[in-house]
């Protein structure tokens, strides 16, 4: 089991007035799944997406990424998690402005310590993966949203994170281009990398193998994939 | 850390005037520290110049009587003052960075004339053989004191410039008599300082400080000294020494071992070594303790600039907020957020350092040559400047860094 959310609880405090976002939501994702977190705007999703992404703490309830109890753990723990175990995919990109895209995947590689040669190796291989090997040298200023979304997913990758964190990865995205990220995410899965995609979208979520619906701060039971082509069909 | 410098340089450049206007603060507080300095060492170096020669280190110790130099009168060397033998002179010799020392008889003379022209206050050395080349002079024209002047007690002697100046006035003196207490001396050569070394003079108290020395000097063998005066007098001792800097220490001990062999009633009979040193530090602390102040005053242009600083990384954090929480999305550490931002500021002052100690070199040129001070550019003075700019930017970087490092991730990528 890669991620284990048991009874989170989460309230946020608004002028003395305690407003609960998530209630008692449970969810397990095993290794190699592709699943969606599917919500209108207010849903929790995104309160949900930074739980999981160890960037914000629940009130109550307990979490396990990996095996590792993430609620004991102090701030500086949480950043090597993050940098180790979870790649982060935004709605916005999020790339440095002013670094090329070689420079912005290689960044979490510093942080980690890796030797600059190494860095530039393993940033090309991940560049190479999502398909941008001869984009290395171009400022983000110079890429496409598509393109910039890869590189983006090159970064949340090249530290062979145990799970790919995706938050509207398509929001920002003409169709076509989203289709192409889709595309990638599906091979990435093939590949045996565990995805978590947030989306309002049902079109996007579809693409997932499970589909959990949130309303209200509550999680609903996973709809499969397979069943919802039968019901297609 | 390279990363971070690279980063710091990275986001400088891509703020140009932003940047230089936010060093402009410790540019010219660094400028107006390196040429006051400039200044204060041009000075000080000159004083010291002035006073020791350059290149001519040499001491000289005589005897003093309380705070004055011991004055002969008819009744010879004070009971208890031995004569400077060659034992002293081994021991003195042996001394640390001491290279050459030489006994010799001094008295100021009014007596001396060449015809009717005469010398007011001219000195009479009695010198042997090692004298001229432990103070560095050599023989003009003519020639030295031969094995034989000494031995046979011939009435030899050797003028210097001013001396010769004096009683010749132009006229060729080798080989003329001049009269000293009415004995004649045959003028056998003209000596001179190997390096010959003019004060520099850009005041009327430098004219006084340094100008004393003017009056000519006559050498005789040490031997006929007695034709003339008596036997047994109180001797002068010149020490030629390693470096300027050995000056003090060696003229002590020297010193000591003189008065080692001292055992006179009287108390305040003792050899003391004039501190050329100590009397160029007097005058340069004097010029000092002014500019001190000066300096002060440039220093608070340097706190300004740095609370300027401080202003600048407050904006830059806030501008890229979105940067820093995409930054610790992604795995970065409070620790490289802080060392970030920690390493824009000290790289943005050092900068400033750098820039501050070239116009501050290019200043003081100019103040040089404008007020014909001297300047003498002071290494140490720079590299302190641009380290100290450094801190400046660490001091004054702390707080906007650990605003940037305490940012909230969700908080700063939400932001737009």
């Amino acid at each position: 089991m890669i991620l284990d959310l048991q009874h989170i609880f989460k309230d946020y405090n608004q002028d003395k007035l305690v407003v609960p976002v998530l209630k008692d939501v449970n969810l397990q994702v095993e290794e190699g799944e592709y699943v969606a977190i599917m919500g209108p705007s207010g849903s929790g999703k995104t309160t949900l997406m930074n739980i999981i992404g160890c960037l914000d703490r629940p009130t109550s309830g307990a979490f396990e990424l990996a095996g590792t109890d993430i609620l004991t753990l102090k701030d500086k723990e949480l950043s090597n998690v993050r940098l180790n175990s979870i790649g982060f995919v935004f709605q916005s990109f999020h790339l440095m402005p002013k670094e090329t895209a070689l420079e912005n995947v290689s960044l979490p590689l510093s942080y980690a310590g890796v030797k600059k040669k190494e860095r530039k190796e393993r940033a090309l291989k991940a560049l190479t993966r999502v398909g941008l090997e001869d984009r290395a040298t171009f400022m983000p200023t110079q890429l496409s949203g598509g393109q910039k979304q890869r590189v983006a997913i090159a970064r949340a990758m090249v530290n062979n994170p145990k799970i790919l964190l995706a938050d509207e990865p398509t929001g920002a995205l003409d169709s076509k281009s989203g289709a192409q990220i889709m595309e990638l995410f599906q091979k990435l899965n093939d590949e045996g990398v565990t995805i978590v995609m947030i989306t309002h979208d049902s079109n996007i979520a579809s693409h997932a193998k499970k589909v959990y619906n949130i309303i209200d701060g509550e999680i609903s039971q996973a709809v499969k994939k397979e069943e919802t082509h039968e019901e297609e069909n | 850390m390279l990363e971070n410098i690279r980063l710091s340089f990275k986001g400088i450049w891509s703020h140009k005037m932003r940047s230089f206007l936010t060093m402009l603060g410790i540019i010219i507080g660094i400028a107006a520290i390196i040429a006051i300095v400039s200044t204060i060492k041009g000075t000080n170096e000159q004083i010291k110049e002035n006073l020791i020669g350059s290149g001519d280190n040499t001491v000289e110790i005589s005897l003093y009587q309380g705070d004055w130099t011991y004055e002969m009168g008819y009744e010879g060397i004070p009971a208890g003052v031995p004569v400077i033998n060659s034992q002293m002179m081994e021991e003195i010799k042996n001394i640390d960075h001491v290279v050459g020392a030489s006994a010799y008889l001094s008295r100021q003379e009014y007596e001396v004339y060449h015809l009717n022209t005469s010398i007011s206050g001219g000195n009479v050395l009695g010198v042997d053989n090692s004298y001229f080349s432990t103070c560095n002079y050599i023989i003009r024209r003519g020639r030295g004191f031969s094995q034989k002047d000494y031995s046979q007690f011939r009435k030899v002697a050797l003028l210097d410039k001013d001396s010769s100046d004096a009683l010749f006035q132009g006229e060729d003196p080798l080989g003329k008599t001049i009269e000293i207490k009415k004995e004649p001396f045959v003028v056998v050569g003209i000596v001179e300082k190997s390096k010959i070394f003019e004060p520099t003079i850009n005041s009327i108290e430098d004219y006084y400080t340094y100008s004393q020395d003017a009056s000519g000097k006559i050498y005789i063998p040490n031997t006929t000294w007695p034709i003339i005066y008596q036997f047994d007098e109180p001797q002068n001792l010149v020490i030629e020494v390693e470096s300027t800097d050995d000056m003090t220490n060696a003229g002590k001990s020297a010193a000591d071992i003189l008065n080692s062999y001292v055992s006179s009633s009287d108390e305040t009979l003792k050899y003391k070594a004039e501190d050329l040193l100590e009397q160029a530090k007097q005058i340069q602390q004097l010029s000092q303790s002014t500019n001190s102040m000066l300096i002060w005053i440039a220093g608070i242009s340097l706190i300004v600039g740095g609370i300027g600083v401080m202003n600048i990384m407050l904006v830059s954090v806030t501008e890229r907020t979105q940067e820093i929480g995409l930054k610790k999305a992604i795995g970065a550490k409070k620790s490289n957020i802080l060392g970030q931002f920690l390493t824009e500021a000290a790289v943005l002052t050092s900068m400033g350092g750098i820039m501050g100690v070239i116009s501050g070199i290019i200043l003081a040129e100019v103040i040089s040559r404008l007020s014909e001070m001297p300047v003498a550019i002071s290494v140490p003075a720079a590299v302190g400047a641009v380290v100290f700019s450094m801190a400046i930017g660490i001091v004054f970087g702390v707080f906007p860094s650990y605003k940037a490092a305490a940012l909230d991730p969700i908080e700063a990528l939400r932001r737009e």
